[in-house]
């Protein structure tokens, strides 16, 4: 599965884009952010108000409830600021 | 047409190739975003527009369909550039042509309001004090929001 970061979240995750592979327990959205919180601090920091975290998976917004499968493409960005 | 480019773009020679031949076309509708000072008397050098390639340019011609869909166009096109820009430089274009002005101003505030709540693009300014990631605006969420009631009002 290969996760990417966006804008503020990439600088406090200290990292763009990385390949993981969670544990099988990781199905959906909000599963695979948990297990994210926990890689670094960095990470924690990163995802540690969700209010402001928005999701997308293979390019699609998605929701906490959304699956998440071995492949996915899944991005977390801050809310948009283009225009 | 929707393009996601670094370099600049002549608002004038993108329109006219957008009408070129088509006299179905009774008036066209622009809107051009400029970098402006976001700083507050901070001090404001430049800001750099990162994106997020790929869904970039599919939530763009989502959100051209979905105005396609809601008003009769004969033509649209949204132009977005990324990169640094500085103060007074062009960010966006939207250029939507119809046979009526009505649907043509209609669909050209649409997009703009919703590609700003909906585009992954993210500015980073450039101040004196560093650089700064800009929050979004719950403003701009309330304009795209006004759209899901008088957007489909208007596709009636």
């Amino acid at each position: 599965m290969k996760i990417l970061y966006f804008a503020w979240l990439k600088t406090k995750a200290g990292i763009a884009a990385e390949e993981v592979t969670p544990p099988e327990s990781v199905t959906d959205v909000a599963s695979l952010i948990a297990w994210l919180k926990t890689r670094s601090a960095g990470h924690a920091a990163a995802l540690a108000d969700l209010s402001v975290v928005r999701i997308a998976v293979n390019q699609e917004f998605a929701r906490p409830g959304d699956p998440v499968r071995p492949g996915d493409e899944v991005a977390l960005f801050p809310p948009m600021t283009g225009g | 047409m929707i393009r996601v480019q670094q370099e600049d773009f002549d608002p004038a020679a993108e329109v006219e190739r957008l009408v070129a031949g088509n006299h179905a076309i009774g008036g066209v509708v622009t809107f051009i975003g400029l970098v402006r000072d976001l700083a507050d008397g901070r001090g404001f050098h430049a800001m750099t527009l990162e994106h997020y390639p790929g869904m970039t340019e599919k939530m763009l011609g989502d959100i051209e369909a979905e105005a396609n869909r809601r008003w009769p166009l004969a033509a649209s096109l949204i132009v977005h550039r990324y990169g640094r820009l500085a103060p007074g430089d062009r960010i966006v274009l939207v250029a939507v042509a119809s046979a009526h002005r009505q649907a043509a101003f209609e669909a050209c505030a649409f997009l703009v309001d919703w590609l700003k709540t909906r585009a992954p693009f993210w500015k980073l300014e450039e101040t004196d004090t560093g650089a700064h990631w800009v929050a979004a605006r719950a403003s701009d969420d309330a304009a795209a929001e006004r759209w899901t009631v008088t957007g489909a009002k208007a596709a009636e």
